[in-house]
């Protein structure tokens, strides 16, 4: 089984930085096809806490934070969008410094952080501990449906005439006069193709004997069935290990990073009890109500990064017409919005600001 | 209490409550952990304090047998506990478990999963009235407290269930208004091969139907419910004939029983990686085990509903040929029991499983206004509407409508949502699996898990980078 079309481009990996890429291009005149092994947005992209914090992002990359903030507030309802505001608390005198030296970067950066009293606080959230040490916030924080990722762009493909193909996962890519991608659809063409796999970029690239660094987290989330008002806006822990919101349905999503089991080439990763114990009891600690509130489900995404912590964007090293993106921190908050530098790069244009050589000195740091 | 076994046994009724004796028997040693106050599970129930002296029935007769062996000293026995999360660690199983509101963990070398089955519904409109309860569920209140369901029943169901239920609501004194199954003469017929090889059961089915002959209570054949009518409570019933899809008689009642057979918990199996498949005959999608229990799984091993629904009588056989296999692997022996008793009663059981699979004109009876996901009130026409925008996996529909995500996990509306996502994109049901399992198992309390802390000990990592 084979098909005749030949795309101007072929997306492999069916998540926010895939699809949003797609659009563009697709924008741009290109005929574009989205592969995805399993449905779309069900990967980081679908599973992640959906927080959209400036207060948690990466000094360098808020300039991007920023603008892919402004993206999810266009995208709206559709995606479950709020912005509520959003405190980080530290609770003790070492959190507390962190908390400053961290947050009057990212102010300078551009975000909008400002300190606030524990009286503040206490009349903004009546709910949290008394045991605040310190506290900022950031009126532009807020969240957005994680879940919804997968319905989200399955539409705007749709309405877009961009075909894609879940449960379609590429077993070899063949160097052609562009490229061949074996599929269990038949074997796919396309003149370039971009690798937009998240946590399976390392052996999506190896099948074209590229070595691409790139470890995954495996990030733990837990929900809460529907609760009565506890919090209004989106509380975080000066470490980063603590993300909180109530959502409009009354459940509470409580993240933060905490690791799980399992790799990407396993399958699914596991959730470890001895992880998130710690998780909960941290969440807890910040709302003291929770304890009451029954945990229904807790999971494990991956979350693809390399040894800088920063973007792989552009050029994938030695294979001509092939592009690479993934491994942003903060990728839920930024992936819209590289996504867009992204598919102008593909469209021959200047990208707004700059892109991330995939192919850099993963040991220098980033200037 | 120690907290590692040689064999730990999730789940106390025929199945893991026989695993757990012949483990004990072959020398090693177990804790069996279930969620009941008392072992026994949901056939074989044990009576509350409050009814200790109302009669026998075979299955307490049963129940009273196995925890009078379980209570013999060299078992330990985990009630009110319950299992949110299992991991293989370092060549070990471990458990967390809160009893009591405790959070502890237990370990074991090996670990028999007994997790048995639950009941499925057919949802039709009105039938999340209070009121309506499963069948089996019925079975949970006479057993335990001898408690009716209400003043005047109408059954209805799949399987032979219904005039269980229907002839003990009649012992206990009620009034059932009517027996309503999809069933017919036809089907019954078709099982007697299977049945004549347990003539004990096949009498007490017998039974059953002639006190409700005699009673004059109406039994309408190849009949189901449409729709419960009632606000707060239920105040009625409409039935409807299959064979021409007419409207069949109402009735008035005060609750409906109302079950389409069972489905086996296969979570926790799922969870650990067992391979899962779809095979009606055995209620749905089950863990593949063989007969005596062992997996593909190192050290894990299942038995009874959980994989596959064949009966009470062959989930105790299999619990016993399960239990001595995990004993014996660990104790290095070969196991050469013969599994011909357990094919038996399976064969037997397998034949009500037939009878209970709900029948294809029955989904008809769901509709659009119908409430699919009742944790989340979602209609069908909600997860239809979302099956339509592309989502063809019951992943895709949880994550776009929550269909799965409330306090049931899915565990009633992933059946119903699957064969929709079956019927609309002509899938077959087989390539429908339900979305993957996570912990907890069950919903916990968030304080119970986190238990006691100081903030100064939580392990909390280095942070991100700036």
């Amino acid at each position: 089984m084979s098909e005749t079309t030949t795309y101007d481009i072929a997306i492999i990996g069916g998540g926010i930085m895939g699809c949003a890429t797609a659009l563009r291009v697709a924008e741009g005149g290109m005929s574009a096809i989205v592969l995805d092994q399993g449905d779309l947005g069900q990967g980081a992209s679908g599973v992640n806490a959906g927080t959209l914090s400036l207060q948690i992002k990466r000094v360098k990359l808020m300039p991007y934070a920023l603008k892919g903030h402004h993206l999810w507030e266009q995208m709206g309802e559709a995606v479950g969008f709020a912005k509520t505001g959003g405190y980080t608390l530290a609770f003790n005198a070492r959190e507390a410094q962190m908390l400053q030296e961290r947050q009057t970067l990212k102010a300078q950066a551009g975000a909008p952080i400002s300190f606030v009293s524990n009286v503040q606080l206490s009349a903004a959230e009546p709910n949290l501990t008394q045991k605040v040490e310190a506290a900022s916030f950031c009126p532009e924080d807020g969240y957005a449906n994680s879940s919804l990722t997968g319905q989200y762009y399955r539409g705007r493909l749709r309405d877009a005439h961009i075909p894609y193909r879940e449960g379609c996962k590429v077993t070899a890519i063949e160097r052609t006069t562009g490229f061949a991608l074996t599929t269990p659809d038949g074997t796919i063409h396309a003149k370039r193709i971009l690798l937009a796999a998240g946590a399976w970029l390392k052996p999506l690239a190896a099948l074209l004997d590229v070595d691409l660094p790139v470890n995954a987290r495996v990030n733990t989330v837990s929900v809460t069935e529907r609760m009565a008002p506890l919090m209004g806006s989106v509380i975080g822990h000066a470490t980063g290990l603590l993300t909180m919101k109530q959502k409009a349905n009354g459940t509470v999503l409580i993240g933060g990073g905490w690791q799980g089991l399992g790799t990407p080439q396993n399958g699914r990763g596991t959730v470890d009890a001895q992880t998130v114990r710690p998780n909960l009891a941290l969440a807890q600690y910040a709302v003291p109500a929770l304890a009451q509130a029954r945990v229904t489900r807790s999971w494990t995404g991956f979350e693809a990064n390399v040894p800088d912590f920063y973007p792989l964007a552009g050029a994938l090293p030695g294979v001509a017409d092939a592009d690479v993106l993934g491994c942003v921190r903060g990728g839920y908050t930024i992936g819209p919005y590289i996504a867009q530098l992204m598919g102008d790069y593909i469209l021959g244009r200047e990208p707004e600001l700059p892109l991330f050589n995939p192919g850099r000195d993963f040991e220098k740091d980033i200037t | 209490m120690p907290d590692h076994y040689d064999i730990a046994v999730v789940g106390a009724g025929p199945a893991g409550g026989n695993a757990t004796l012949a483990a004990a028997q072959s020398g090693a040693r177990v804790i069996l952990i279930d969620e009941q106050p008392k072992a026994g599970g949901q056939v074989w129930r044990s009576k509350s304090a409050s009814i200790l002296s109302s009669p026998a029935t075979p299955e307490g007769v049963a129940g009273d047998t196995l925890r009078a062996s379980l209570a013999d000293g060299s078992i330990t026995h985990l009630p009110n506990t319950r299992v949110w999360d299992i991991r293989r660690q370092d060549d070990v199983w471990s458990l967390q478990v809160l009893q009591d509101e405790t959070a502890t963990q237990i370990t074991a070398r090996a670990l028999i999963l007994a997790t048995g089955a639950r009941e499925y519904v057919q949802p039709v409109r009105g039938w999340t009235t209070p009121g309506v309860i499963g069948l089996a569920g019925a079975t949970a209140l006479f057993k335990q407290s001898l408690t009716l369901p209400g003043n005047k029943t109408v059954v209805s169901g799949t399987g032979p269930l219904v005039f269980y239920v229907a002839s003990e609501i009649r012992r206990l004194g009620g009034t059932v208004a009517a027996v309503v199954t999809p069933n017919t003469r036809a089907d019954w017929a078709r099982a007697m091969p299977a049945m004549i090889g347990q003539p004990k059961l096949m009498a007490r089915g017998a039974i059953w139907i002639t006190d409700l002959m005699l009673a004059k209570v109406p039994i309408l054949w190849g009949h189901a419910i449409s729709e419960v009518s009632g606000a707060d409570r239920v105040t009625g019933v409409q039935t409807h004939r299959l064979r021409d899809n007419t409207l069949g008689p109402s009735y008035s009642a005060d609750s409906l029983c109302l079950g389409h057979g069972l489905i086996p918990n296969i979570e926790a199996a799922q969870m650990l990686g067992v391979a899962i498949r779809h095979d009606p005959t055995l209620g749905g999608w089950v863990a593949d085990a063989d007969p005596d229990g062992a997996t593909t799984v190192k050290d894990l091993y299942l038995c009874g509903d959980g994989c596959g629904i064949r009966g009470a009588a062959a989930a105790g056989l299999q619990g016993i040929l399960a239990g001595t296999r995990a004993a014996n692997d660990i104790a290095g022996k070969p196991t050469t029991a013969s599994t011909r008793k357990w094919m038996r009663a399976a064969r037997f059981g397998k034949a009500m499983t037939a009878l209970s699979i709900p029948k294809p004109k029955l989904e008809a009876l769901t509709t659009n206004d119908t409430i699919l996901c009742r944790c989340e009130s979602m209609t069908c026409s909600d997860i239809s509407a979302e099956i339509d925008r592309g989502a063809t996996s019951t992943t895709s529909v949880k994550s776009g409508q929550r269909a799965g995500m409330g306090p049931c996990g899915g565990k009633y509306c992933q059946t119903a949502i699957a064969a929709l996502i079956a019927q609309q994109t002509g899938k077959p049901l087989a390539d429908v699996p339900p979305p993957a399992p996570r912990p907890p198992l069950r919903p916990v309390p968030l304080g119970q898990v986190a238990g006691d802390f100081d903030y100064d000990d939580l392990p909390i990592p280095k942070p991100a980078p700036l």
